[in-house]
């Protein structure tokens, strides 16, 4: 049942991208002052708040984990924190062309591409904390107590460039822009695609995750008897 | 009361034993003075040029010496196993926490105090002009770096790599502070007041102190029991 | 009440059962000695009693209560494998810092009174770095005395001392349990520890194989009760 429900949610993700691609590359026109490249904002905000939304559900799995002692809830943290860690490379990363092509820098230090860079490292920080634990629930616990604390840089993200003059420009889609609907409806349509694809990775991560948890306990056993 | 009595119980015990044999803080505060000098010399930097990176200098210099100090907080405690004593102990883990962070927290402040005439001489930087403003950047900003330094010190008090790990999960929590810091710092020293441009910085400052003692305060007991 | 409770304590280490179904008690006043080869679990099991770690599965109580709170912790007395001393503090510093930390009503006056029951009062201002391995333990089991806990745990506290510092120590273990409280102690040192003990238990792979009164045939052979329950 379970991998029915996975490939279920795989296909139609790869189906709305399919559609996606093709509505931001045949249908949608050029942008009035940026030309061809401004279509990678359909990939680089929805990576973003797909990231976002990783990062929450692993401090409610981390903040959970610590209240129940369930290992269920750290396998969710550790699964959905790298799948999210992929999605901000993503978004860094397009981010990085865009800038190189619209402003001619490939980086820039300002609040918002520093939070997003530091919120890579820090749950980059989290993959490598749980890597130099050995001992099961130790890590489990300590992954869950870091992931708390890394949590609350994402804030810190999400509040910036309302706070801060900076060179990323002003949100386009919320911020009170005029942009076009059929635009608008195309990101909206993407992040839903890239959310889907963020559950079927994770349902993926999280399955193996558990057959390996499985395969301590038949070890345990084993050696027990 | 009570957990306040227990507060300074611990620091005490921290400052007591540190300053006994002066390791961490001698270390520091050599890195701390070794850093600026060398910067200094290499980059010979003008008037305006230091007034721009006063900030960024001055805190990047803080964040490494202060790491030599907030990394050995919970280190000192392994030998002996001594952890399990304070473990054992009918104290909260908020206690030992706050404790041990004052005491860190008198330690680098100091290491800072000493850095900043060095700085002034050795850049011919007129510093003091806001001096009580700066003291109080100086003063939230330390504390942010000691609580962040402080509880990963506990994270990793029995890992593999700690003195690799420590640093490296530490210094990307800290870079909000850090840059709020800078900004503040690089204004006061510019003779510019807190407020109005820079209030948000402050106001980011502070939150983060907050917002962090809390947590730790919170979580510590979690960290080395469960 | 029963003053040290295990039951079915079980701990993985990764894939590793260090400690399997393990029931264990401790009646106030009992002398527990818990022994077992090395790896056995021994001191797994004393730290999960402890408190320093938790069971993946089961329960310890320590006088009916979770051995985390804390008024359970200011009645519990605890000698691990190493002292738990700081070197850079004197003996006295460190027995008056852990008086406080009990919340001792004098904690310098109980400080002196220990370093004198443990023989150390000369040496009161030394370093713990300067001294010799004896007076290391003595102190240690000072620290763990200090607060007149109800319950001592101890991790094979005899080994590697000197005549005297087991002289200490014995006499003050029997002076606890003739005031009515409780020992648990994890040994190799079969011959001290059977001396004072009234239960014994063995933990074998971590399992207990063994939990019995001490009988004068454990005293007169210490390896009575490996060969009649222990595996080769």
């Amino acid at each position: 049942m379970r991998e029915k429900i996975i490939y279920g949610l795989g296909i139609l993700a790869a189906v709305l991208l399919a559609r996606n691609l093709y509505s931001i590359f045949m249908q949608l026109p050029d942008e009035a002052s940026q030309g061809m490249i401004y279509r990678i904002i359909f990939f680089h905000v929805p990576a973003a708040i797909t990231a976002m939304l990783c990062a929450g559900t692993a401090a409610i799995a981390s903040v959970t984990f610590l209240v129940t002692k369930n290992f269920k809830y750290d396998a969710v943290a550790v699964a959905v924190t790298e799948v999210g860690l992929a999605f901000l490379a993503a978004n860094l990363v397009t981010g990085s062309i865009w800038g190189r092509i619209i402003w001619g820098i490939w980086w820039t230090w300002d609040a918002r591409l520093t939070s997003a860079l530091v919120c890579w490292l820090l749950y980059a920080g989290y993959l490598m904390l749980r890597q130099a634990i050995e001992e099961p629930t130790a890590r489990a616990r300590i992954g869950a107590v870091f992931n708390i604390f890394a949590f609350t840089d994402v804030p810190i993200v999400f509040f910036s460039i309302k706070w801060w003059r900076t060179q990323h420009p002003q949100p386009v889609f919320w911020g009170g822009g005029s942009i076009d609907p059929a635009m608008y409806w195309t990101a909206a349509l993407n992040l839903l695609a890239l959310v889907l694809l963020a559950v079927v990775l994770t349902l993926i991560r999280l399955r193996q995750e558990e057959v390996q948890r499985e395969i301590d306990s038949l070890r345990r056993y084993a050696h027990a008897v | 009361m009570d957990f306040i009595r227990q507060v300074l119980v611990i620091t005490r015990k921290d400052l007591r034993a540190e300053l006994r044999t002066k390791e961490a803080i001698n270390a520091s505060l050599a890195f701390a003075l070794v850093i600026l000098v060398l910067f200094s010399f290499a980059f010979d930097p003008t008037a305006d040029q230091t007034r721009e990176m006063s900030g960024g200098l001055l805190w990047i210099v803080f964040a490494f010496a202060g790491t030599l100090v907030l990394n050995r907080s919970f280190a000192r405690e392994l030998p002996n196993d001594c952890l399990d004593a304070l473990v054992a102990a009918p104290i909260s883990g908020g206690a030992l926490f706050l404790g041990k962070a004052l005491a860190n927290f008198v330690l680098v402040m100091a290491v800072e105090l000493v850095s900043l005439p060095v700085f002034g001489i050795f850049y011919n930087v007129h510093w003091t002009s806001r001096f009580w403003s700066l003291l109080l950047v100086l003063a939230l900003g330390t504390w942010g770096l000691t609580v962040i330094g402080t509880i990963f010190s506990a994270l990793t008090v029995n890992i593999r790599l700690r003195e690799l790990m420590a640093p490296l999960l530490v210094y990307p929590m800290l870079i909000p502070a850090l840059m709020s810091a800078m900004q503040l710092t690089m204004d006061l020293i510019a003779g510019k007041p807190l407020g109005g441009d820079n209030e948000i910085w402050l106001r980011l400052l502070v939150a983060f102190d907050v917002i962090f003692t809390a947590l730790s305060l919170l979580l510590l007991e979690t960290v080395l029991v469960g | 009440m029963t003053a040290v409770a295990a039951e079915g304590v079980w701990k993985f280490y990764g894939d590793y059962p260090a400690l399997r179904d393990v029931i264990l008690h401790a009646e106030q006043g009992a002398c527990l000695a818990l022994i077992g080869r090395n790896g056995a679990g021994k001191t797994t099991l004393l730290r999960i009693i402890g408190g320093f770690s938790k069971a993946a599965r089961g329960q310890v109580r320590i006088l009916g209560s979770d051995p985390r709170e804390t008024e359970t912790r200011r009645r519990v007395g605890w000698i691990g494998h190493g002292i738990s001393v700081y070197d850079e503090l004197s003996a006295f510093e460190n027995l008056s810092l852990f008086g406080r930390l009990y919340n001792l009503p004098h904690p310098r006056k109980t400080a002196m009174e220990w370093l004198e029951r443990t023989g150390l009062e000369r040496v009161k201002d030394g370093l713990v770095r300067e001294f010799s391995r004896g007076m290391r333990q003595r102190l240690a089991v000072a620290r763990a005395f200090l607060h007149q806990p109800s319950v001592l745990l101890l991790d094979e506290p005899f080994t590697a001392l000197d005549d005297r510092a087991i002289a200490v120590l014995q006499r003050l273990l029997r002076e606890a349990l003739a005031e009515g409280r409780t020992v648990v102690m994890s040994t190799h040192q079969l011959r001290e520890a059977l001396e004072l003990a009234t239960q014994v238990a063995l933990l074998n792979r971590g399992k207990i194989a063994f939990h019995g009164e001490r009988t004068p045939e454990m005293v007169a052979d210490p390896g009575w009760v490996y060969a009649h329950y222990g595996e080769g």
